[in-house]
């Protein structure tokens, strides 16, 4: 084999140039920037609107009616939480794995995941009909010094997406303390004086760091077991009680490929249109979106293999209400969503075999479009087509989707892009820290490379 | 800001080149002069090995918050189950296997609390010397302040310019 002439894992910037380019992305933004910014508020007030009207009239407004009393809302609560999962993946999980390419994309998937767990933890709120009473949940004696019940799955879901929001809100905020210093540093005027207060004294001695990259690591370290924990808590759920359809030990490693597959999704939906308005290109290379293509190659094959094994379970248990589910899934009324679920997802994500595909900036986007559609289908089918035809079929019913359900949808992207392009300009989106690790500092003797840098 | 001490006299060098500040940091080392501090934009390893500092105790911060968490989410859902028993299909009024999912989230959630709050209070002191600082660290240079009495500055200013640092500046107390 013949040498490599450039290292991918390594940015060809020096630490300087780092810094310029970061600080180029937030500078003042751009028409396109603000159109999007606007779209998404627009999209936001919708959602807020509905959920005024929501407030005033009742969950009967989304179309709650026995057997489907759970639908759109825990779909796309299921669906955000695990948008969530692959910022963590890439920030946390692959920090300990030492893996080199998550440098330049962590710091904006991590944005992505504190954020999607805030659309997220709106979704239990919203969907439990007595909004103003949500605080039952926590943990305290009411009047009658009853306690809330922690043997529901409920409740751990409650204990898992605080601790989630917490320590992913954590993480992203302890990673930014350098950044915000280096732009403090390069700044004058009042947003000097904002970054200067946000940076919380920092100024890179090596007193700080000392404690700062022993306490970053510790901080991953437990956010990976984390991240596993919260979407088998999610999963759990519904496998904890006794639905044809949820009642699988499978669920929660395939809620968890499911969850990171399905971020990743966002990742590069995000991360596409981001890297050309922020002028990345020479950052985010196809190296990188090559890597996030295996990755999605990989969960989406494991999701592949959990919907073969849920058919087979459901054929190999010889049980009448497991078969029937599973048969109506592609066969009955919900079969359009069912295949939805399956093409988008199964099948897209094995077009990432090929290397033209993973490097071909227009198809990976198209397939994450897919991988969005796919997996919001995904929990869809799960709850939905579960729930309308239980163990009594005289009680079957379909589950009806109103116009307050996708009002609600609309406001949960909107609120959720409305954070991500505030934070695209307020904060760097690519880790300057963590990419100058990767730099060597020059050397006045010797070959400049090697030993100064990072790992 | 008001809790800041007054600025520690002292000598504070810029470098380009990550060879001379290793060798002005192994200079003042040999002159007996320990408690350095050196800037960088981010960690750097051969900087860690030359100054040969122990390993920071925000481990002990983040076991300590585990145990809390831990031990907590076993004493809250366990107390409360016994705090008001509703006996439910015979199955027992204090259930460990769902429990284990409170305290193992409360063992996260407290252990990176507590690991944040480690952090900041191990650095603090430290960082509240009031030693002097050059925004370009934050950029592309390296910095080393030697705190020194005034008799010996211009020794370890000839020391950093010798070791090829691009600027010296002197900070009297």
């Amino acid at each position: 084999m013949t040498a490599v002439a450039h290292d991918p894992h390594r940015p060809t910037q020096t630490h300087a140039e780092v810094t310029r380019d970061v600080l180029e992305t937030l500078k003042t933004p751009s028409r396109g920037y603000y159109l999007a910014l606007f779209g998404a508020i627009g999209a936001f007030l919708v959602g807020l609107i509905t959920f005024v009207l929501l407030l005033k009239d009742g969950l009967g407004l989304a179309g709650y009616k026995p057997p489907v009393m759970w639908n759109v809302y825990i779909t796309t609560f299921v669906f955000w939480i695990g948008i969530g999962h692959a910022g963590t993946l890439i920030s946390a999980i692959l920090f300990l794995f030492r893996s080199p390419w998550r440098t330049v994309v962590y710091r904006s998937t991590e944005a992505m995941t504190v954020f999607a767990v805030m659309t997220a933890a709106l979704f239990p709120i919203i969907h439990i009909g007595r909004q103003w009473v949500f605080y039952w949940l926590l943990p305290y004696p009411n009047q009658r010094f009853l306690w809330p019940n922690f043997k529901s799955p409920l409740l751990w879901d409650v204990f898992a997406i605080t601790t989630y929001f917490t320590v992913s809100t954590t993480f992203l905020i302890v990673g930014l303390i350098p950044d915000v210093a280096a732009v403090r540093d390069k700044l004058s005027g009042w947003r000097k004086t904002i970054y200067k207060m946000l940076s919380v004294g920092w100024t890179g001695a090596n007193s700080q760091w000392r404690h700062y990259s022993r306490g970053y690591l510790y901080l991953a370290a437990l956010a990976t077991p984390l991240v596993l924990s919260v979407h088998s808590v999610v999963s759990w759920d519904f496998a904890m009680s006794v639905v044809p359809g949820w009642h699988g030990t499978i669920f929660a490693p395939y809620f968890v490929a499911g969850a990171i597959y399905s971020g990743i999704g966002m990742v590069l939906t995000l991360l596409i249109p981001l890297r050309k308005a922020l002028k990345l290109e020479h950052m985010l290379t196809d190296y990188h979106f090559d890597n996030l293509g295996k990755l999605t190659l990989l969960t989406g094959s494991i999701l592949f293999y959990a919907y073969a094994m849920e058919y087979f379970i459901a054929w190999y248990s010889a049980n009448p209400f497991e078969q029937t589910t599973f048969w109506r899934r592609a066969f009955g009324p919900l079969w359009w969503a069912g295949w939805t679920m399956i093409i988008c997802n199964a099948g897209v994500s094995q077009l990432l075999w090929f290397k033209k595909i993973r490097t071909n900036l227009t198809a990976m986007f198209l397939i994450s479009i897919f991988i969005n559609l796919g997996m919001w289908f995904e929990r869809f089918v799960i709850i939905s087509s579960s729930l309308s035809n239980d163990y009594l079929p005289y009680a079957w019913a379909n589950a009806r989707v109103s116009w307050a359900d996708w009002g609600i949808l609309l406001g949960s992207f909107g609120w959720f892009l409305m954070f991500f392009l505030l934070f695209a300009r307020t904060f760097p989106v690519v880790a300057i820290q963590e990419v100058k690790e990767m730099i060597p500092y020059p050397r006045r003797r010797g070959s400049g490379g090697g030993t100064g840098g990072g790992h | 800001m008001f809790f800041r001490r007054k600025p520690e006299p002292g000598v504070l060098a810029s470098f380009v080149h990550l060879d001379d500040a290793a060798s002005a940091i192994r200079g003042l080392q040999a002159r007996g002069i320990r408690d350095l501090t050196v800037y960088t934009a981010a960690p750097n390893h051969e900087i860690e090995e030359i100054l040969d500092e122990p390993v920071s105790w925000v481990r002990l911060f983040t076991l300590v918050g585990g145990l809390v968490g831990v031990t907590s989410g076993f004493a809250v859902t366990i107390w409360t189950s016994l705090d008001w028993p509703l006996l439910v299909g015979g199955k027992p009024i204090a259930a460990i296997p769902p429990y284990v999912v409170i305290a193992f989230e409360l063992t996260i959630l407290y252990g990176a609390l507590s690991t944040v709050a480690g952090m900041f209070f191990l650095s603090l002191k430290k960082s509240l010397r009031n030693r002097p600082y050059h925004p370009s660290f934050t950029d592309d240079r390296i910095g080393v302040f030697a705190p020194c009495p005034p008799d010996q500055t211009q020794s370890v200013k000839d020391l950093f310019l010798q070791a090829g640092s691009e600027e010296v500046t002197v900070h009297a107390s």
